[in-house]
């Protein structure tokens, strides 16, 4: 049962949020449902529900978020992913090198370069994924599932 | 498929009662806050069938396996008995994102095979940052996106009621973000519209600023909204937070809605956006769904949040 103090919360996000209809119960079902238009442009988005027609055909095959990577991270070139936040912010590797990201949370997160130059599929709980930086230079990256998460990687030559 | 019992527990009697004690909601009409007392004309105008009645459900996370809930296929299954146990079956049904945890096409099969089994003529999404880990939202369109423009927003008419469901999940900075192309699609959609006809948005993250540092905005939202302030009724219904919050900006009133996964924290609660495990036998009570209903000649969209039973 509720505490005290998390029902006194409910009540309040509940009082704030809802217009309360006192109708808890059913009313009778509708014997036709009102029909749905589709503009600009769109043929016929979303899926038929139970009543509608029968499933769409078998979902298109696409590429499977995969952990990369086996090796352990060589030490120096390594970004623990770690409470929601890139360790380190800023690494600064020579070029050529590669940099292990290590994802210690229970959230997924990726490693997304904001020019495009790298992109991490989804790493689960404790999947690495790896990329080695030829060329010298700055690259800002970021998590596109948590993006207020960013870090740099600084390549030097 | 379970569905949820029928009868009441003494816990559900006391959330029941608890509802009957809290009585008074509020309702934003023209930007004023006017308080729906049990017994009014309102109240009673909610026995007759609405011009409109849907249902909302948010961040299924399917394929998430933490101790925050280690069966979410179950709790989205609850989820969806219940929607089919409502009493009456409605318009449609949204799902406003994070349909899967991780994009994969198991996953994407998983949820897609679920929701058929809910009873309405409609069934609609919008994909969440979850969808699109890491194709800019291909696998979602494969499955999800039949019909739809652009990467996979869209529009629609129902009952005088024009729809809008937005992607504003991809190319993301910090904040969620729409695009010039979509932008554009909004301006031109509501163009011929008259100021009166009601409007209802769709979008995964927030389009007001819910709380910024976790990313909870969209960043290029008072564009779009700047198309709709001419119109007299402007819902705008997210997921994205797991957790039910609402906010009013002039004509329009946004409402976050939870989720049928785990619960996150609230805004600013601790330093990450990360799932909260809550006490045995509590999560059940951070869960739900969301039912909507409208009345020709109301402002007001009438919410009802439903935990999950």
């Amino acid at each position: 049962m509720p505490g005290g103090h998390q029902r006194a919360r409910e009540l309040l996000w509940t009082v704030v949020l809802a217009v309360v209809m006192l109708t808890g119960c059913s009313s009778p079902p509708s014997p036709t449902s009102p029909s749905v238009t589709f503009g600009s442009g769109a043929t016929k988005p979303g899926m038929p529900g139970m009543s509608g027609m029968p499933p769409m055909p078998d979902v298109p095959a696409g590429t499977t978020a995969a952990t990369t990577g086996s090796a352990a991270p060589v030490a120096g070139n390594a970004v623990s992913i770690d409470n929601f936040v890139f360790v380190p912010a800023t690494l600064t590797v020579a070029a050529g090198s590669t940099v292990t990201w290590t994802n210690r949370d229970e959230e997924p997160h990726t490693v997304a370069a904001n020019d495009g130059s790298f992109h991490s599929p989804g790493m689960g709980s404790q999947a690495t994924y790896s990329h080695t930086f030829p060329t010298a230079g700055k690259f800002d990256y970021v998590c596109s599932i948590h993006p207020f998460m960013h870090a740099t990687v600084v390549v030097t030559q | 498929m379970t569905d949820a019992p029928r009868t009441m527990s003494r816990r559900q009697l006391i959330r029941h009662s608890a509802w009957f004690g809290a009585a008074v909601g509020l309702a934003v009409a023209g930007g004023e806050v006017i308080s729906h007392v049990a017994g009014t004309a309102e109240a009673k105008q909610g026995l007759a069938r609405p011009t409109l009645r849907f249902a909302q459900v948010s961040d299924s996370h399917i394929g998430f396996s933490g101790k925050a809930n280690p069966d979410v296929a179950g709790s989205f299954s609850q989820a969806i008995g219940q929607i089919n146990n409502l009493g009456y079956a409605p318009d449609f049904v949204i799902h406003t994102g994070d349909l899967t945890h991780l994009a994969t096409p198991d996953q994407f099969d998983q949820v897609k095979q679920m929701m058929t089994g809910l009873r309405t003529p409609h069934v609609f999404t919008v994909p969440g940052e979850h969808d699109s880990v890491d194709d800019a939202g291909q696998k979602y369109r494969g499955v999800f996106g039949a019909g739809t423009r652009g990467d996979g927003w869209y529009s629609f008419d129902i009952t005088g009621v024009h729809v809008i469901a937005l992607v504003n999940t991809l190319n993301l900075k910090k904040l969620g973000h729409l695009g010039v192309e979509q932008l554009e699609f909004i301006a031109k959609d509501v163009a011929a519209l008259s100021d009166d006809t009601p409007i209802i948005v769709f979008s995964h993250i927030p389009l007001f600023a819910m709380y910024p540092d976790w990313g909870w905005g969209t960043d290029d939202a008072t564009q779009a909204l700047s198309y709709l302030r001419r119109f007299s009724s402007v819902t705008c219904l997210n997921g994205h937070v797991h957790q039910v919050f609402s906010k009013t900006e002039g004509n329009v009133t946004f409402y976050s809605g939870t989720t049928t996964a785990y619960p996150l924290p609230h805004p600013g609660d601790g330093p990450a956006p990360k799932p909260v495990t809550l006490p045995a036998g509590r999560l059940h009570d951070a869960l739900g769904i969301r039912e909507v209903s409208y009345i020709r000649g109301q402002n007001a969209l009438a919410l009802k949040e439903r935990t999950l039973q």
